[in-house]
């Protein structure tokens, strides 16, 4: 019998021929628009595919797209990178996170530079591997940074479930989880964003989708999300915004697929939620991760997103009943606690609320670069301003 | 820069580069130094040196080991300057209460290897540091070569040339992740750790005329083809298809987010050289291993910068590797 390989994952979504097939019947699709469209790839990881594989250069001129918000590493403001910071310089923590956020400046500089002072701070593919390096380091305190979307919540309340059955006595939690809808909901009661909300599909003018900037017309909703929290999540946006929302996977096919769902949402003048990343995604999604997110995590009254500020619901915080894991109480009287903007010319702000696109930064590639950033959406792999440098605009 | 210097400065890459042309070159600038070759090619032609020091963990990996790689490395920078090595030296830092076993298995490695490219140890250092100053064993290889084929250089590079691989990519780097993250394939995954000085032998005595070669090891394939645009004045395009990524090395990549293009290599070069001997060239690279293959072409469309073609007819440019790739992967 032939088992399931790894590549069975990926090899098929990537392609060509499947992806040159897409790319006809959007165009053929799109010439029956009635109008152009915006679409908004929420999530990062789907400005990355996009730009990665140059899926812009197989669209018609009336399909653009709009890059949102969804960059755990992008959002994190300033002050809670200082957070992470202050943290890392206490003499019995290590400090350990997830890839990206070691290379973020906060206003003291970043954890890699804080590391290269002699905090020990340290990057996991897992939050599981905490409990090795509480294991390993049982006179230190080990501090998760934990940061993500509903896909990584999971993992840290796993954690958490894990150091409390095991008594484990060394392992604490700096809370910065965010959730996806809160932060859509934000974006369209954005004045600029806001649309009418009539019953017919709206579409934009002819001037306006030229610019496209902040005139959203659907959403590619991130599929690993809803694999967590399901496709319910995403419900009012058809129903209350008529926006049409189709929840992606990120290969290049998914992505050639969920755009050509899109289009054809507009030219049948259907309004809906669909599911293009079926082969994971179900409406109630992972019940069980719901269940452990539900048990340890409870809604904190706002988080403060860069670019976005401060969105009601939007940020996760541990239950009261577990506040003695909770590294933001237990360090309190050390944590900064004042706002700290961005630097007066990065317009990442902007950015996360498809307003501006990263070559419209007048420091974009210039005085801000990966290995030198000055904005978070230069740093992580799922910043747009990354993806763009990265893979440059040959269209 | 930033005042201190970061995991990161030691990449391969673009933050690797600043520091070395910002620190280095700056105090020690001079003609040969500039060149920026693999090995620098002294004595009116004649030799090539090089020098290259050592500090892999886990220190014995599939497919190789610290001893393996110290002369490898070292030859292997030789070799692509078109040149036979010929002498090396040896200087090992070893930290107090290492075990004297492995560090025979290591030394013996190094004579296989040695013998391999014809080449001998002739002087050496040994200093022993109380624990914690060193982790395990780090080894220093100097050598010099005597140069066969004159007047091969990363600068050199036009658009009357192409560009040919010898293998598959990315298998020093994902082995050595695979190992330290403790991700255990049922897989014949091995580094190509692999002295090249044979194949380019092969190439010569074939009397193929090489424009370029230069070994990708830290940054991998996607940082040899920027520093020759850049060297060169050249835009490389690269069909993507063309390179050969063994499944286990896609596998590693999507687990762990790597680009292979990204990945060291230890065993595995490009070659610049005329279209007319692509395919003489490629015949005897495919003695060594059947997947050596031409993957791209030069052009002047964007000048200093190297172009990935899709299967499905976008572009995009590949970049110079940054950021934190993966320290100690040799």
């Amino acid at each position: 019998m032939m088992g399931l390989e790894l590549k069975n994952l990926y090899d098929d979504f990537r392609d060509a021929d499947t992806i040159k097939a897409y790319a006809q019947i959007i165009k053929e699709d799109a010439l029956k628009l009635p109008k152009p469209i915006n679409i908004m790839e929420v999530c990062g990881g789907h400005t990355h595919t996009i730009m990665k594989y140059g899926i812009l250069q197989l669209l018609p001129s009336n399909i653009k797209f709009i890059h949102g918000p969804g960059c755990p590493v992008c959002i994190m403001p300033k002050e809670r990178i200082d957070h992470a910071y202050v943290l890392a310089e206490q003499k019995d923590v290590i400090l350990v996170t997830l890839g990206d956020m070691i290379k973020v400046p906060g206003s003291k500089g970043s954890l890699q530079d804080a590391r290269s002072k002699g905090a020990d701070v340290r990057f996991v593919y897992s939050p599981m591997d905490c409990l090795k390096i509480a294991r390993e380091n049982p006179s230190s305190k080990v501090i998760f940074f934990a940061i993500g979307f509903e896909t990584t919540t999971p993992m840290t309340a796993a954690l958490l479930d894990n150091v409390i059955k095991n008594g484990i006595k060394n392992i604490y939690f700096h809370i910065n989880h965010v959730t996806v809808p809160e932060a859509m909901s934000a974006l369209l009661a954005d004045e600029d964003n806001n649309k009418s909300t009539t019953s017919v599909v709206p579409a934009p003018s002819e001037a306006e989708a030229a610019h496209p900037r902040n005139k959203i017309n659907a959403f590619l909703g991130p599929s690993h999300v809803s694999v967590i929290t399901g496709s319910k999540i995403y419900e009012e946006f058809p129903r209350d915004f008529h926006m049409p929302v189709v929840v992606a996977g990120f290969e290049p096919v998914d992505v050639m697929q969920s755009i050509s769902m899109i289009v054809k949402q507009f030219v049948e003048g259907r309004c809906e939620l669909e599911v293009e990343y079926k082969r994971a995604v179900t409406y109630e999604g992972n019940l069980k991760a719901q269940e452990l997110i539900n048990k340890y995590f409870e809604k904190a009254d706002k988080f403060r997103w860069r670019g976005l500020g401060d969105i009601p619901k939007s940020g996760l915080k541990l239950r009261d009943a577990f506040k003695e894991f909770d590294a933001e109480i237990l360090y309190k009287n050390i944590l900064p606690t004042q706002e700290i903007n961005d630097h007066k010319l990065c317009i990442c702000g902007d950015i996360l609320r498809g307003k501006a696109s990263p070559p419209e930064c007048t420091i974009f590639g210039t005085a801000c670069k990966p290995t030198s950033p000055i904005g978070s959406c230069m740093v992580s792999s799922e910043g747009a301003c990354a993806a763009y440098y990265k893979y440059g605009n040959l269209v | 820069m930033t005042k201190t210097i970061s995991l990161a400065c030691g990449n391969g890459g673009e933050e690797n580069n600043e520091l070395i042309s910002k620190v280095f070159y700056k105090a020690f600038k001079n003609e040969i130094l500039e060149k920026s070759e693999d090995a620098a090619i002294i004595h009116g032609g004649a030799l090539a040196f090089s020098t290259d020091s050592f500090t892999v963990s886990p220190l014995f990996f599939s497919g190789g080991d610290i001893g393996k790689l110290a002369v490898c490395g070292t030859c292997n920078d030789l070799a692509m300057m078109g040149a036979a090595p010929k002498y090396l030296t040896c200087s090992v830092i070893i930290e107090e209460g290492f075990e004297l076993e492995q560090l025979e298995h290591i030394v013996a490695s190094m004579k296989k290897e040695l013998s391999i490219n014809g080449a001998i140890v002739v002087s050496g250092d040994t200093k022993v540091v109380p624990r914690g100053s060193v982790d395990k064993i780090f080894i220093n290889t100097t050598g010099i070569g005597e140069v066969l084929q004159k007047g091969i250089s990363s600068n050199n590079i036009t658009e009357e040339d192409v560009i040919l691989l010898n293998r598959d990519i990315g298998c020093h780097g994902a082995t050595i992740f695979a190992t330290r993250e403790g991700i255990e394939m049922s897989s014949s995954l091995q580094s190509d750790c692999t002295s090249l000085f044979p194949h380019v032998q092969a190439l010569i005595n074939a009397n193929i005329k090489i424009t370029a070669m230069r070994d990708a090891t830290r940054g991998g394939v996607s940082a040899v083809l920027n520093e020759w645009a850049k060297q060169s004045n050249i835009c490389i395009e690269v069909e993507e298809e063309k390179i050969p990524v063994s499944d286990e090395v896609k596998g590693i990549c999507e687990m762990l987010g790597f680009e292979a293009t990204a990945l060291a290599n230890e065993g595995t070069f490009l070659l610049a050289l005329k279209k007319e001997d692509a395919d003489a060239a490629c015949e005897i690279l495919r003695a060594f291993n059947p997947h050596a293959q031409m993957i791209g072409i030069v052009t002047n469309r964007h000048a200093k910068k190297v172009i990935l073609k899709s299967a499905w007819g976008t572009s995009r440019f590949l970049e110079t590797p940054t950021g934190e790739l993966l320290p100690r992967i040799c």
